[in-house]
């Protein structure tokens, strides 16, 4: 685990090397640019401090850096405040939403990509491929706005936007908004574990528990089952940086006030800093959840673990 | 040898079993996955690049006394708030989309492909530090590093394609890297070393047209991908720009009537999952007629 945690350090680095390059991308002179073009000469040059940009590469860098370094993610042009503090105050409600849209990631692609794997090539197998194959080019946010017609507007079981104040509400704002999310990598998910459990299923050690006479259920649960949830965390591992992604736009959908709301009204604002913070923060979260997965992989299967 | 000869010997190996491969054309008529993709993103191609015959209608021009009209009679699927016609903006926003979405994948593709070939062949420093890249480039989620790109770069087509081809090659690199080391160890490149060819024409004449099979599979479930982030970042206003029409924005200008009017948003939707489900279609047939054996 060590080791592991080495090798994602060059990754960090590097993370931070390109959201410092995000400013030296904007064409033109940044500060103009983010400003506009009725800013006066004396903003303009103001904001060219604050950012740094009269100062020499190297040594914008080594701020940049530092201040990572120290959590200081430079300050907000529009609020006026640390970006910091403002990631701080809406990370926990982008998490929450994370970790419900996994659960329901595991929960929808577990039983369909078993069903679609027991009866390959059969009806089911078949309307199991077809669903994930519509899934694959499904614009998530108008998933969103279909389920908050149906189950908002007209059923009224959730609301329609918003986070609530309590804990049951908030869980209950992030039941759709969960579920939206995990549409977008269940496709994903569900075309690479089928094919996982086609192979575990043909697998020497499927076969003999079959010939000892083992009830089909039980092959199905001890045998194919536990080895097919290796892949399906290591598969989550993979796409859950796109998973992350995806919260983003769905934030905004259903009017939630996390990180990637905070992203996008910060580009509104052409608020630089606040836009790089966040970035980095997310990517950030990536590197740390992967870390995370190999870490449960590790545990799930002893041929890693005694490695 | 003569040409009769030839065709003996061909009929000779046919007859003892061994059959030659058949052509792509007549594997690809066999596959019901290829076909079935095949004839849906045919015939979407061939609906938004008749945009112009079939919209009747300029995408653009607006009817202000015929707003929100319902599908059926003069407008076929209807108008929305600004009387503007939605069958021809549903095929000119394709058009558009279609177009980004295809053209954002070229550059990635061919880049991608080239650095993963020769990072596999060659290895050493320049395929450590390639790796070390995407690593990087893939820590960052999907959206988060193409709307932060975006947003630096410009909005607008012009932005999509820069911020795709920063970011989109990372995995056509990394399949076309382990395709090659993988062909570079077989004993018919190992043959063709030691036939005293020269490593430029190996790499190009006997390894490039085996790993590219697989980045062409991979290039269609990706420009499925980037059509969705095209739409997605036109529903976030950040992607193509009004007037001109574009599916993520209808369907985002759809939102507001959405209690009302629920075809607006409906229907570029749904025109999205027709696409996306035509082009996974067709490359996954691609990949059962591309495979071996």
């Amino acid at each position: 685990m060590a080791r592991r945690i080495l090798f994602s350090v060059p990754v960090v680095l590097g993370v931070v090397v390109v959201t410092f390059l995000l400013l030296r991308l904007i064409p033109g002179n940044p500060a103009e640019t983010l400003l506009g073009l009725h800013a006066s000469p004396a903003a303009i040059a103001s904001l060219r401090h604050q950012l740094g940009l009269d100062q020499p590469v190297w040594r914008q860098f080594w701020h940049y850096f530092d201040g990572v370094a120290h959590g200081n993610l430079g300050r907000s042009i529009y609020y006026q405040v640390p970006t910091s503090s403002l990631i701080a105050s809406r990370i926990g409600l982008t998490g929450a939403l994370v970790l419900v849209a996994t659960f329901f990631s595991i929960v929808i692609t577990v039983p369909l990509a078993s069903l679609a794997a027991m009866r390959q090539d059969r009806l089911s197998d078949h309307a199991v491929r077809m669903f994930s194959l519509m899934g694959l080019g499904m614009p998530s946010f108008w998933f969103g706005i279909i389920l908050i017609l149906l189950f908002s507007v007209d059923l009224h079981w959730f609301p329609v936007g918003g986070y609530g104040s309590t804990l049951w509400q908030h869980l209950d704002s992030l039941v759709l908004p969960g579920l939206c999310a995990a549409i977008g990598i269940v496709p994903v998910l569900i075309r690479s574990l089928r094919v996982g459990m086609l192979e575990v299923l043909g697998a020497d050690y499927v076969a003999t528990a079959r010939a000892k006479g083992l009830r089909p259920s039980r092959v199905t649960f001890a045998h194919v089952a536990r080895n097919a949830l290796i892949p399906t965390v290591t598969l989550l591992g993979i796409n859950i940086a796109y998973l992350i992604g995806g919260t983003v736009v769905i934030e905004r959908v259903f009017s939630l006030n996390g990180l990637g709301e905070l992203m996008l009204n910060a580009i509104g604002y052409r608020d630089f800093p606040v836009v790089q913070g966040v970035t980095l923060v997310y990517a950030l979260g990536v590197i740390v959840v992967i870390l995370l997965t190999d870490l449960v992989t590790a545990r799930l299967d002893p041929r890693i673990r005694l490695k | 040898m003569s040409t009769a000869t030839a065709g003996a010997l061909d009929s000779a190996a046919v007859e003892q079993g061994v059959s030659r491969r058949p052509s792509f054309w007549s594997r690809a008529l066999h596959s019901a996955t290829f076909m079935a993709g095949f004839i849906l993103t045919f015939t979407i191609v061939a609906l938004v690049l008749l945009a112009p015959v079939i919209g009747r209608y300029s995408p653009v021009s607006q009817d202000l006394l015929h707003p929100l009209a319902s599908p059926g009679g003069a407008h076929w699927l209807g108008t929305d708030e600004l009387g503007r016609d939605i069958w021809s903006r549903l095929l000119y926003g394709g058009r558009t989309d279609l177009q980004v979405g295809v053209l954002a994948v070229l550059f990635p593709f061919g880049f991608g492909v080239v650095i993963g070939t020769v990072c596999g062949y060659v290895g050493g420093v320049l395929d450590l530090v390639v790796m070390r890249i995407v690593d990087v480039v893939l820590a960052f989620p999907f959206y988060v590093l193409i709307i932060a790109l975006v947003f630096v770069v410009g909005v607008g087509t012009h932005g999509i394609y820069i911020a795709f081809a920063l970011t989109d090659w990372v995995i056509y690199a990394r399949t076309t890297r382990s395709g090659t080391i993988v062909a570079r160890n077989l004993d018919w490149v190992a043959a063709a070393e030691g036939g005293g060819l020269s490593r430029a024409r190996v790499l190009w004449r006997h390894i490039l047209p085996n790993t590219v099979t697989q980045a062409i599979v991979y290039a269609m479930s990706d420009i499925v991908l980037v059509i969705l982030a095209v739409v997605t970042l036109g529903y976030l206003g950040l992607g193509i720009q009004p007037p001109a029409p574009d599916w993520g924005a209808m369907i985002s200008d759809g939102q507001t009537f959405i209690q009302t009017n629920q075809w607006l948003a409906a229907i570029p939707g749904l025109a999205v999952v027709l696409t996306g489900t035509g082009l996974s279609l067709l490359g996954d047939g691609l990949a059962d007629v591309l495979r071996p054996g």
